[in-house]
């Protein structure tokens, strides 16, 4: 348990009354909310809760800020925002719009833009901050997902941080479609063309979304309920939920010196953590405010009200739609086929299935590998990456995937902007999207190995410290200098682990499937290390100590003889420690030679 | 939360076998937590006090942000309209606010790395999972719950609630048939989404028009290579809640003429074109994004959103890109006056594929 005093907001309560922490009125009131909450249960339960601190520690938390940031700005918006696709026209100070037809959203959208002081700037925080909560969140899984802080016991909680994932994608396109103006609007019959290509659902799903035939009347309204509560709403329990299961399951940390799978080293939740985070709230907010100031984002007035007919080329989905577009880009042509008569658009349907099946992998994963490695443990120590090189390849592997897909939502922007053909950057990604993740993987895979290789050198045999000594058979080495006891035990403290082995049921038999799950275990196990033994260490501490004695040994006669024949017999071997850093060290080559008619001055053993 | 006296040291009886990790008889030694080391602050009290200054000057350097945000809402009108004018006041507002905000922040995070202590502590973790006689007491509450209420023993009652449960979901489902109209006596198609994707507002002799003025278009002004947006004339005479941009999605039309010879028989229904002026439906088969780009020396349409092309001299047939179809031509012909008329309605539908299309 920690060592420090008791928790002050606990105490507070405790004390007796003629003095109470904080006043008399903090401490009256205090008392008041306990006798009626029994709040100081939760005190005294999350108040000190331990912390571990790693940078990427903070990227979950840039999103649930992020979060903040846009549900404060968005309930803003309501207040201004008209969700209605009722005809009328722009007489708003904007003067090139005016007097145009349009939507009632985008017109209040213009009139927050152009006739509302700060509306602007609250518009863009908007989008800003929505764009950076899916980022961060995109961010954050990767992090979780290369440190395998998904295995047991928070495989659920990656499960409802993927929902989140999704939610906070959903958020951003119904979001997107709001302001009904060309770009949206655009968006909006490309997702219409996507779900009337579903067979048997399709045509009266996007008939019931649309409220009849495209783009109808009621889109936006409806969009605009999943916008700001249904969506939210759930999305709000279920940060709620991701919190307290963080915290139920105490967050994980890297394995360091003190730091254990039994443990976790680092602050209290207050003050430390409570300072930190509330800090970082105000710097999420104020970074966003910055960005919202000085950039433009989604200048709608540029785009007009919604016309079917018109569209301007290079039109791009906001960034994070990319890899779905994308997806759509990449089939090839001519793919609808007439089945018992009916259309089975399977230029629609291969991406939605091939990006669904990538979705469902990314969701399931942990489950996925808990099975293939047999491991039921709990795990608390998030793991470097180089010491899961199989899982790390296939994380490269997908974001190769993600990559392709996402490069391929701006395949016409790529040929315009390099002098390429169109047919070309599609062939090449359409090639890259099956190679380009088999390649990631492999070499994944070595450097990963490789790195773990590195680790256990340096563990084992020390750093190169840079030092180059030459000894006396004219030979020049590097001396390598052992790590410390504290940096070691980071490079070698891991887990290693076996593949499955198949033992036959209670019928004497090993089913198909138990023989399918080991060799993915070899597969997901292979070129594994064998794990560093202590006695190992100790024996490579004794040696390195040995040889460093050695090499002193051998450099000081060097430096001895080198004295002798300049004459100064009683210089020193090494430099005096005058306080300062000297940059060049009392080496043969830079003694003070005193007599200067000494034949052997010019005697340097360096030339 | 509810299990704090025992560490997980004690529990390991509940935990799985070690299973497949390779074990190792002589592990590598933690060497524990490394001395702690002091900050500046800790040492020096002139750090403390300089670090002390600098978090309560910039909580007020945030106040001053703060207020010159208020002061930039009333300095920078926007009511001008000028694009200028809207600039700085977003600008300044925005420096206003994010300086406040980035100052509190900054702040906060250098008093607690610089003045709170920054001892490490540890706390043991416990098993996930409760403890033992906390389980059992989970189990017991659903056994007596089941004994008394008879839920797994009775069950017709156990049926009979869970039929009623997955019903009485059915009514909600149903009201959200409300979400598109019904057909109704005025409008009989309505409740018919694929009665309405099949057809469009061309009818014979309904006139091609300029998109979006309106105007009619006469062949004998549609220049050769030349690509014309069109509508059907009789659009401009529905309102927004007519359906007016309904029937747009379905109906643009891009027109272009070529040399008739370029238009082979095996690809074109030339009955259907008028002197190399051809007629197709701007609504790509893919997902139905306009087809707006026409390049004159190939005579290929490009879909700006995903790059579909398609080959006008060949019947606009598919030659790059995800759509699945050539785009639908319309007949079209001229009147007595000499402008350009449609001979009838599309002979397929026109956009994205769907269901019952065939």
């Amino acid at each position: 348990m920690s060592t420090s005093t008791e928790s002050a907001p606990a105490t507070a309560l405790a004390t007796p009354a003629d003095k109470p922490l904080g006043g008399r009125f903090i401490g009256a009131t205090a008392n008041y909310i306990d006798e009626r909450t029994s709040i100081s249960g939760l005190v005294k339960e999350i108040g000190r809760k331990i912390f571990p601190d790693h940078w990427s520690f903070m990227l979950g938390e840039i999103a649930l800020w992020s979060f903040v940031v846009v549900f404060l700005s968005g309930s803003f918006l309501t207040f201004f925002f008209e969700a209605s696709m009722a005809p009328t026209h722009y007489d708003g100070a904007y003067v090139p719009l005016r007097g145009i037809e349009m939507s009632a959203a985008l017109e209040s959208t213009l009139h927050i833009s152009f006739d509302l002081r700060g509306g602007l700037l609250v518009r863009q925080i908007h989008h800003w901050a929505a764009l950076l909560f899916i980022a961060a969140i995109g961010v954050h899984m990767l992090r979780v997902f290369f440190t395998g802080a998904f295995r047991k016991p928070r495989e659920l909680n990656w499960v409802i941080g993927f929902v989140l994932f999704i939610l906070a994608m959903a958020l951003g396109f119904t979001g997107y479609s709001l302001p009904d103006d060309l770009l949206s609007g655009n968006g909006l019959r490309i997702i219409d063309g996507m779900i009337k290509g579903l067979p048997l659902i399709g045509t009266w799903t996007s008939y019931l979304l649309f409220g009849g035939e495209f783009p109808g009347n009621a889109i936006v309204g409806r969009l605009y309920t999943l916008h700001i509560l249904l969506l939210p709403l759930i999305l709000i329990a279920l940060i709620a939920a991701h919190l307290m299961l963080m915290i139920i399951n105490k967050h994980t940390q890297f394995a360091g010196p003190g730091r254990t799978n039994d443990n976790v080293v680092g602050y209290p939740m207050v003050p430390i953590y409570m300072s930190k985070m509330g800090g970082f709230l105000f710097i999420t907010f104020g970074v966003l405010v910055l960005i919202a100031s000085m950039f433009t984002i989604n200048p709608i007035w540029n785009y007009g009200p919604y016309d079917p007919s018109p569209v301007s080329a290079g039109t791009q989905p906001d960034w994070y739609i990319g890899f779905a577009d994308g997806a759509l880009r990449l089939a090839p042509s001519n793919l609808d086929v007439v089945l018992f008569d009916h259309t089975w658009s399977f230029g629609i349907l291969l991406p939605v299935a091939v990006l669904g099946l990538f979705i469902v992998l990314v969701a399931i994963y942990p489950f996925i590998e808990a099975w293939v490695t047999g491991d039921k443990r709990e795990h608390h120590i998030a793991q470097r990456p180089r010491h899961a090189p199989t899982r790390t390849a296939i994380g490269v592997a997908g974001v190769i995937f993600y990559a392709v897909l996402w490069a391929a939502a701006s395949s016409d922007i790529i040929a315009t902007h390099f002098h390429l053909t169109m047919e070309g950057v599609i062939h090449t990604l359409q090639a890259l999207l099956f190679v380009g993740p088999i390649v990631g993987y492999f070499v994944t895979k070595r450097i990963a190995i490789a790195l773990q290789k590195k680790d256990r050198e340096i563990a084992l045999h020390g750093y190169e410290s840079g030092r180059i000594v030459r000894l006396p058979g004219g030979e020049y080495i590097e001396v390598h200098q052992p790590v410390d006891a504290y940096e070691r035990v980071k490079l070698i403290d891991f887990e290693i682990h076996e593949p499955l082995v198949v033992r036959p049921n209670d019928n004497g038999r090993i089913p198909w499937h138990e023989n399918f799950r080991a060799s993915l275990s070899r597969w997901f196990f292979e070129d594994r290390l064998s794990p560093v033994t202590q006695a190992e260490v100790n024996a490579a501490i004794a040696h390195q100590h040995h040889e460093l004695e050695h090499i002193d040994h051998e450099e000081q006669e060097e430096i001895r003889g080198a004295h002798e024949r300049a004459g100064a017999v009683d210089a020193p071997l090494h430099p005096i420690d005058d306080g300062h850093n000297p940059e060049t060290a009392n080496r043969p080559s830079n003694i003070i030679v005193v007599d200067e008619e000494s034949p052997k001055k010019d005697n340097r053993p360096s030339d | 939360m509810s299990h704090e006296e025992e560490p997980q040291a004690l529990e390991k009886a509940h935990q799985p076998s070690s299973g497949l990790v390779v074990a190792v008889a002589d592990p590598v030694q933690n060497p524990g937590l490394p001395p702690h080391r002091e900050r500046m602050t800790d040492k020096d009290p002139a750090a403390m006090s300089r670090a002390v200054r600098t978090v309560y000057t910039l909580f007020y350097i945030s106040l001053a942000a703060s207020l010159w945000a208020v002061a930039a809402y009333m300095l920078f009108p926007i009511e001008s309209g000028e694009f200028g004018d809207i600039r700085s006041n977003n600008l300044f507002i925005g420096l206003g606010i994010g300086f406040a905000l980035l100052t509190i922040g900054i702040a906060a995070i250098h008093w607690s790395k610089a003045i709170m202590p920054d001892k490490e502590h540890i706390e043991a973790r416990h098993s996930t999972r409760g403890k033992e006689s906390t389980r059992e007491a989970a189990v017991n509450v659903f056994r007596e719950a089941n004994e008394e209420s008879g839920f797994g023993r009775r069950t017709a009652i156990r049926g009979g609630l869970i039929a009623a449960v997955v019903a009485s979901i059915v009514p909600g489902v149903t009201l959200f048939r409300g979400l598109a109209p019904h057909s109704s006596e005025e409008n009989p198609l309505a409740g018919d989404p694929v009665a309405l994707l099949k057809h469009t507002m061309w009818t014979e002799g309904e006139r091609l028009a300029h998109d979006p003025s309106g105007l009619p278009i006469r062949a004998a002004d549609v220049a050769l290579g030349s690509a014309v947006h069109v509508i059907p004339e009789s659009l401009k005479d529905l309102g927004h809640l007519e359906g007016y941009l309904e029937e747009k999605a379905k109906a643009i039309v891009l027109l272009m003429r070529l040399l008739p010879e370029q238009l082979p028989a095996e690809y074109n229904r030339l009955d259907w074109s008028y002197d190399g002026i051809v007629a197709y439906s701007k609504v790509c088969t893919h997902v139905g994004c306009p087809v707006a780009l026409y390049e004159q020396q190939t005579h290929h349409l490009l879909c700006p959103c995903h790059q579909s092309q398609f080959d006008v001299s060949r019947g606009a047939e598919v030659i790059f890109g995800p759509a699945a179809r050539p785009l639908p031509q319309l007949p079209i012909t001229v009147d007595a006056e000499g402008y350009l008329v449609a001979k009838s309605d599309f002979e397929e539908p026109v956009g994205p594929s769907f269901w019952e299309r065939h």
